[in-house]
């Protein structure tokens, strides 16, 4: 039967040429350069230093890179687990056409580039946007209001993109509920809020807890909205390695800073998922 | 059902729907504007700044480079996800796991990591800032967006209709020609559309490999943000909102949307 144990990986052939030519190949060359040296007057020389890691584990410019980074990935996280959960559940609760209606219009700013959806909170958050209006009008400011350049900003914003994984990510765990489980709870006198807490979100806790994964994972990698909405002066390491590589020119240096987002990213996903199967497995399978 | 919305639910999602609608609407309404800076439009609506879009060639240009960008890699991640997805689905043997999660790692790498990985590569191979460049990066991230769903649809198939073909004496080619691609062509053509407006919307892995000569859309209405928000980008983003949303009735009146965000995402 070797003909049929060889088919497989010839059909897969194409495709593993591409990636390791063209993914792997790229990757393992950032790796490396992320232990050269840089010289302001000498540019990048072939060495290995550990001194780039070394730099932006020990100076608090980083650290607060990082920090902010992975703090504003938790804020998002958050709303998103809170306003998707909720959202979806509402949402499994309506009858058509609302429900197909809602969904699009949830789901649909996904296939809006983020760049645009960005554009429009800017437009939003500026010192005479409608946000500064309307806090001003109903007499919540006294002056005029920017969340532009705020890590407020940026996390609403990045909420706004986000939400919507996180409703698909319910959604779907919502359609595997029985709903005489909830019908059962009221008829024995539990209340709305005691059903939600202790028959719904139990149930739907692998699909935010994936949902989860994906929104902090998306958040600490994102660029674009931390980019405009935050500025120049809030980096994010995102950020922060798009300046050392297009404005500084120290790749060694912007390399270093991606690896460690790159290794941050795959331990968050690749724990977070173990710990998921190993307590909900059964519910999956 | 009977279980319905109570007001206090209803009244979340009307907070909900429009959180999700304000900014959208926003860039709409803006780009309607008759003045010269952002604002919205105080006395009637106004098509100056769309009639200006057609005075910039420079976003013109980038939204016809961003489609053909995104019909070639689009096309070419199929053609790869079509073996793949069937080698996965079709066969049990050693290494199948891993090689699936391999075909999809692209979607658990940062894109920004991605983009200078291609930037630092492109640069020693000598195809930086190139068309072929970008055609490569772009298979590379929307290839397992193809592969999920054409995944989807080949893993249901029936053995017995392929055995059934081979008995009868059809080749190889014949059986997935007459037999195999017609049963899997829905997940092959949302597999299609959903890699082709991954490309067109990708910004963080393409800036870093875009040239002034290969722009891609997202890239030309960052760069303008970037230098300065002007009721103009305003007014190319309105328009490919409106895009988007005929794109949006067309998909769910044949793929039908459902079916196209399973693949989106990653987890």
């Amino acid at each position: 039967m070797t003909a049929t144990s060889r088919a497989p990986w010839l059909l897969s052939t194409p495709a593993l040429v591409i990636y390791l030519a063209f993914m792997i190949a790229p990757l393992a060359s950032v790796f490396l350069i992320s232990f050269f040296n840089f010289e302001f007057y000498g540019g990048i020389q072939v060495s290995f230093t550990l001194k780039n890691y070394i730099e932006i584990l020990s100076e608090g410019y980083f650290y607060e890179i990082y920090a902010r980074t992975f703090g504003v990935a938790m804020v998002v996280t958050l709303a998103c687990v809170v306003l998707g959960t909720a959202e979806a559940y509402v949402l499994s609760r309506m009858s058509n056409p609302w429900k197909g209606l809602f969904l699009m219009i949830v789901l649909g700013p996904l296939l809006i580039s983020v760049v645009v959806r960005t554009l429009g909170w800017a437009l939003l958050f500026g010192s005479t946007g409608l946000i500064s209006q309307a806090l001003q009008a109903l007499g919540l400011a006294s002056g005029p209001v920017s969340l532009m350049y705020t890590n407020t900003g940026v996390a609403i914003a990045l909420t706004h993109v986000m939400v919507p994984f996180m409703v698909i990510s319910v959604w779907a765990s919502l359609q595997r509920i029985n709903p005489s489980t909830e019908a059962a709870a009221l008829s024995l006198g539990a209340s709305q809020f005691t059903v939600i807490r202790r028959v719904i979100v139990p149930q739907v806790m692998p699909g935010i807890l994936s949902g989860s994964i994906m929104v902090f994972a998306l958040s600490a990698s994102a660029f674009a909205t931390p980019s405009i909405v935050g500025g120049r002066r809030l980096k994010n390491v995102p950020t922060a390695a798009y300046d050392e590589f297009l404005n500084t020119l120290n790749w060694p240096l912007g390399a270093a800073l991606a690896v460690l987002l790159l290794i941050a990213t795959v331990v968050v996903l690749i724990s977070a998922n173990r710990l998921i199967e190993r307590r909900y497995g059964a519910v999956f399978n | 059902m009977y279980l319905k919305n109570g007001p206090i639910g209803l009244l979340f999602h009307t907070i909900f729907i429009a959180f999700i609608l304000a900014p959208l609407v926003m860039v709409c309404a803006v780009a309607f504007t008759g003045e010269g800076f952002i604002s919205l439009p105080s006395n009637g609506l106004s098509l100056r700044w769309f009639k200006a879009i057609a005075n910039n060639p420079r976003f013109i240009d980038a939204f016809n480079f961003s489609l053909g960008l995104g019909v070639l890699s689009a096309t070419f991640a199929v053609l790869l996800a079509v073996p793949a997805a069937l080698a996965i689905a079709r066969f049990q043997f050693r290494g199948r796991e891993p090689l699936m999660a391999f075909f999809l790692s692209p979607l658990m790498i940062p894109h920004v990591v991605l983009g200078l990985a291609f930037l630092k590569f492109f640069t020693s191979i000598g195809i930086s800032g190139t068309y072929l460049g970008l055609v490569i990066a772009h298979i590379i991230i929307v290839m397992p967006f193809a592969l999920r769903l054409v995944l989807a649809s080949a893993t249901g198939l029936d053995p017995a209709l392929e055995r059934a073909a081979y008995s009868l004496g059809a080749t190889p080619w014949i059986t997935f020609r007459r037999i195999i691609l017609p049963l899997i062509v829905p997940g092959v053509v949302s597999g299609w559309v959903i890699a082709f407006i991954s490309s067109f919307d990708e910004l963080t892995m393409s800036i870093f490999i875009a040239s002034p000569s290969t722009t891609t859309l997202p890239v030309r209405i960052y760069l303008h943000i970037e230098d300065t928000i002007d009721p103009l980008v305003t007014a190319v983003s309105a328009a490919i909102i409106y895009l988007t949303i005929i794109a949006i009735f067309i998909l769910d009146r044949t793929v039908g949307l459902e079916k196209l965000f399973v693949g989106k995402g990653r987890a």
